[in-house]
This record gives structure tokens, C-alpha cells and sequence, in this order.
């Protein structure tokens, strides 16, 4: 029982945070506490510290319409937190439609249903494709073309405001990941994780591998998310430095060779 | 290429949905609002204001409301707006798509506060075919649900010709005091309310610059202030009349 819980400490921790996120959303929504009002689109935590999704906001100044000063300020502080420190671990610990994808491709992978990875095949940089015509339809269309659309505020905002027929679009991700490609919607089409991967190239919270540890039994690659950024495993020790690395620590726990650990840049090897 | 080839299709497609779903059905905003156009750019769908409204009159459009969504709006027929005088709802907006600067005032000591009454959410609109007070009935339910009772509506007296022997008691809406607050479409007896609050831009007209309210002092002032030569460039007006005149006669005689 113990080792499950350990084997799944990262796991469990995400799980907590989306919760504990989401949790204090709706209670500021529902009951009023001041400790995070708002939802992910712009918020404001304890009432003093303003917080603001930094790809919304681009999407806005593309329309040639100015943000308030304090919506400006939160879209900085979350840039400079994701950014610089927590890499792109919004898509893991935060983001609803996490969940989501990774009931399906449990489910996927459990029963063995649906499509393997590669049978359909779309390139993962489709996402980079949606990230600039996000910005090039809130252009022509004088709207923020991603948030009219995205399936993570409408979760959200179902969730805190009223969910009207929003359960369709978590259902539609859910198949499309069940069905059609794995870690379809967050590996392949999200601009959100598109915007994270490329502001978080050079964050601090890295994993590292370790080659000499390692005993190449694979087990990481298989339950990435984005296995593409593991391209070191058995060729060489380092920093996992992609930027589309979502921080999940799945491959920390699933590790039996302590070849994977949470590190940060900087360190110096050994230390 | 496949990617590039995706990308057209469904950028084609989500393009086409946005501006199909920008154009639904007329949605009240709250108070502090900006112009409708810029608004859905700078609203970030937050919920704040919503959060921050205590009759939970503001809601939030979701997917399925047939309202550009995630944006706030209210419904005065179930929920209007009470007109808070501190308008928290304004203040929780963090972009500016609710401005402060549009419901704020002076008092006489210079001191910014918010007014209320300088909110234009909308427009009520009476129809008169329905308005029992329009068929001789006495009702004044939305004059006296007004917060600016005697300026936003008034009542006059009339003849009623149609019984050739009564008086009518008729409310009037005037579009310079009308915050929108939907009061009076909440208060409305008739079954589908009679009096109703429609957004500016739809519920108003415009006038031109030359119409002038005659034997008022205040709109001829407006009209000496415009400027009296005003010059119309077309085609036709680059040489003088006389010239085309000129013109003509010249080719005739030929």
C-alpha cells in the first residue's frame, strides 16, 4: 500500500493541486473567500496579488485592445512563475482537461482500446500551429479566438458559473483521446501548452537523468505524456530541457533505477 | 504540409464560428460597460464581476446560452440590476472592459465617487400595443419601480379616444436619465413584460449634425458652433459650375 502511494506521489500531488485550485475557486465563487477569486483567465489571490493567463492576454493586445494595468501585472507574474521556475507545469498540475486526458489514456492503455500513438499520425507541432493562428484570428476577428473556444476556461467556468452544454467539449477531448490519438488534444492541439513549451525553455524545475543509473527498462518513455522529450534516456545523462515537458513527474515515480529525479538547472552535478 | 493543410481548415472553420457567434442575440451588460465591439475583445471572461455582484444579478455565458461566451450579462426580467451605489461589480474588473472612469463623478469637494445613475446598460422600451396603461387601465408598476422616479419615466395625462370619456395614464421613458437597470421589466404585470430594456446601440437612433430643435436656445448655440462652410470635395466639385456650363456651351456651338 505504502509503495503505491510512493510509486504514485507525483500523481497524487497533481491530483491534489487541481483540486486544491479548483477548490478554492469555487469557494470563492460560492462562498466568497478572498484566497483566489476569479478563474484561470484572470484572477486574484487573497485579494492583493493579481494573476493573469499570459496567452488570453497576448490574444487580447492582438485585437489592438488594451488590458488594464492589473490584468498586464498578472499575465507577468504568471509568464516569470511558469517561465522561469516551474517550467511548463500549468498543463500537469493545473489545467482541468488534464484530468481528462489522462482518464482517457488510462482507460486507453488499460483495456486496450483504441488507437496506439502513431497510427493516426499529426504531428505534435500542430499546437504551434494553433498557437499562431490563435493570434491571427483575434486579429481579423477582434476577439481572443483561443478563449472563445477553449475547452479549459469553459470547463472551468462550468464549473465555478454554470456548466450549460460545456460537459459536450470534455466529452469530444475524452473520445478524441480515447479514440483517435493519444494525449491527443494537450500533446498535439492545445496552444495553451503550445504558449508554456516555448516561455519555458529556460525555466529552473528540471528533471535529470542519470545514464549510469538507468537500466533502459523504458518504463518512463511509456508513460510520458510527451515522450519526445525524453530523447537523452539511454543515450546520455542531463537535463530533460524541452520546454514541452510538463513537469508531471510521472517518470520520477515510475523509475525503479533512481535514474530520474527532480533537479534544477543550475545544480551542479552530483550535488 | 499535412499540418499547414490542417491548419487552413480548421483555422477557416474556427474563423468562421467566432464570427458567426459574435453576432447572437442582444446581451445587457454591466454597469461601467464599454462600447459592445470592445468589450468582447477585452473581457477575459473571468467571472469576477459576477463574483462580485450581492443580488447575483450578473451571470456568465455559458456554452449552450446562445450569449458570446464566458462574457457577464444580466436578465432583468428575472434578475435586475439594484443599482448598488458602490457597483462593486465595476472595481472586481481587472482589464478594464468594465471602466470605472464611465460611472464615476465629482462631488462638489472634487472627490471621485461612484454614480450609479451615470450607468447605460440599456434602454427601456415600452410597447404600447401591450402597456395596459396604453388601454386605459390604470397601472403605474414601472414608474413607481424606477430608481430615477419622474426623470427616467414619466407619466403624462391623455385623452383617451378611444372611450371618448376617460383619461390615460401613460409612462414615457427618457433615454437621457434610463440607466437600463431592468427594474421596470422586472415590475411589469402584463405576461410577457411590456416594458423592456434593449441595448443602446439597438434601442437608439442618431441624428444629423443640421437638424436644429427649434426656439431652443441650447441646440442653436450646438449649431453656430459647427462649422458654417462646409466643403464637399467630389469629382464634379473640382472646377466651378460655371466652368461645366462653359463647357456645354462651348461643345453645342460646335
Amino acid at each position: 500500500m505504502n509503495n503505491i502511494l510512493v510509486k504514485n506521489r507525483y500523481l497524487l500531488a497533481r491530483r491534489f493541486s487541481q483540486g486544491a485550485v479548483l477548490a478554492l475557486f469555487f469557494a470563492g465563487s460560492a462562498y466568497g473567500w478572498i484566497v483566489l477569486r476569479g478563474n484561470l483567465s484572470a484572477s486574484r489571490l487573497l485579494d492583493a496579488l493579481p494573476l493573469a493567463d499570459p496567452f488570453a492576454v497576448l490574444q487580447v493586445l492582438a485585437t489592438g485592445t488594451i488590458v488594464g494595468l492589473e490584468t498586464f501585472v498578472g499575465a507577468v507574474i504568471i509568464t516569470l512563475f511558469f517561465g522561469l521556475i516551474a517550467g511548463r507545469a500549468f498543463c500537469g498540475w493545473v489545467c482541468p482537461v488534464n484530468v481528462v486526458t489522462d482518464a482517457a489514456r488510462w482507460l486507453g492503455s488499460r483495456f486496450n482500446i483504441g488507437q496506439a500513438e502513431g497510427t493516426v499520425r499529426v504531428s505534435r507541432n500542430m499546437r504551434y500551429w494553433a498557437l499562431g493562428l490563435s493570434i491571427v484570428i483575434s486579429t481579423i476577428a477582434g476577439v481572443a479566438a483561443f478563449e472563445w473556444v477553449s475547452p479549459i476556461s469553459m470547463l472551468y467556468r462550468g464549473i465555478l458559473f454554470g456548466m450549460g452544454t460545456g460537459w459536450a467539449v470534455a466529452l469530444a477531448i475524452f473520445m478524441f483521446d480515447l479514440l483517435v490519438i493519444r494525449n491527443g488534444f494537450c500533446g498535439h492541439v492545445c496552444p495553451v501548452g503550445g504558449f508554456y513549451s516555448l516561455i519555458t525553455r529556460f525555466s529552473l524545475l528540471r528533471v535529470r537523468y542519470e545514464r549510469e543509473r538507468c537500466s533502459l527498462c523504458m518504463k518512463c518513455l511509456e508513460c510520458c505524456p510527451e515522450p519526445q522529450v525524453l530523447d537523452r534516456v539511454g543515450r546520455e545523462s542531463g537535463f530533460v530541457s524541452s520546454g514541452e515537458c510538463t513537469n508531471c513527474g510521472r517518470c520520477v515515480e515510475v523509475c525503479n533505477d533512481h535514474a530520474m529525479e527532480f533537479s534544477n538547472r543550475y545544480s551542479v552535478k552530483g550535488v | 504540409m499535412k499540418s499547414l493543410g490542417l491548419a487552413t481548415v480548421g483555422g477557416i472553420l474556427w474563423g468562421g464560428y467566432i464570427d458567426n457567434s459574435k453576432a447572437s442575440s442582444p446581451v445587457l451588460r454591466p454597469p461601467g460597460a464599454v462600447r459592445e465591439y470592445r468589450f468582447l475583445a477585452q473581457c477575459i471572461k473571468c467571472g469576477m464581476c459576477v463574483e462580485a455582484c450581492p443580488y447575483h444579478a450578473l451571470v456568465l455565458a455559458a456554452s449552450g446560452d446562445r450569449r458570446p461566451i464566458g462574457t457577464p450579462y444580466f436578465l432583468p426580467r428575472e434578475r435586475p440590476c439594484q443599482m448598488c451605489r458602490d457597483i462593486p461589480c465595476v472595481p472586481a474588473c481587472p482589464t478594464g472592459a468594465l471602466d470605472s472612469s464611465l460611472v464615476k463623478e465629482r462631488d462638489e469637494s472634487g472627490t471621485e465617487r461612484f454614480e450609479i445613475n451615470r450607468a447605460r446598460m440599456g434602454l427601456a422600451v415600452i410597447d404600447r400595443d401591450t402597456c395596459i396603461a396604453y388601454w386605459g387601465i390604470q397601472c403605474d408598476a414601472c414608474y413607481r419601480a424606477c430608481p430615477l422616479l419622474d426623470k427616467a419615466i414619466t407619466l403624462s395625462y391623455a385623452r383617451n379616444d378611444r372611450t371618448g370619456r376617460h383619461a390615460l395614464l401613460l409612462p414615457t421613458v427618457h433615454s437621457d436619465a434610463c440607466t437600463g437597470c431592468g427594474l421596470c421589466e422586472h415590475a411589469c404585470v402584463t405576461k410577457k413584460a411590456s416594458i423592456f430594456v434593449l441595448p443602446r446601440e439597438i434601442a437608439t437612433g442618431e441624428s444629423d449634425v443640421q437638424y436644429v430643435k427649434g426656439w431652443d436656445t441650447m441646440d442653436e448655440q450646438r449649431v453656430r458652433d459647427v462649422p458654417t462652410e462646409i466643403v464637399t470635395k467630389t469629382k464634379r466639385s473640382e472646377k466651378a459650375p460655371l466652368d461645366y456650363l462653359n463647357e456645354q456651351d462651348l461643345k453645342s456651338g460646335e
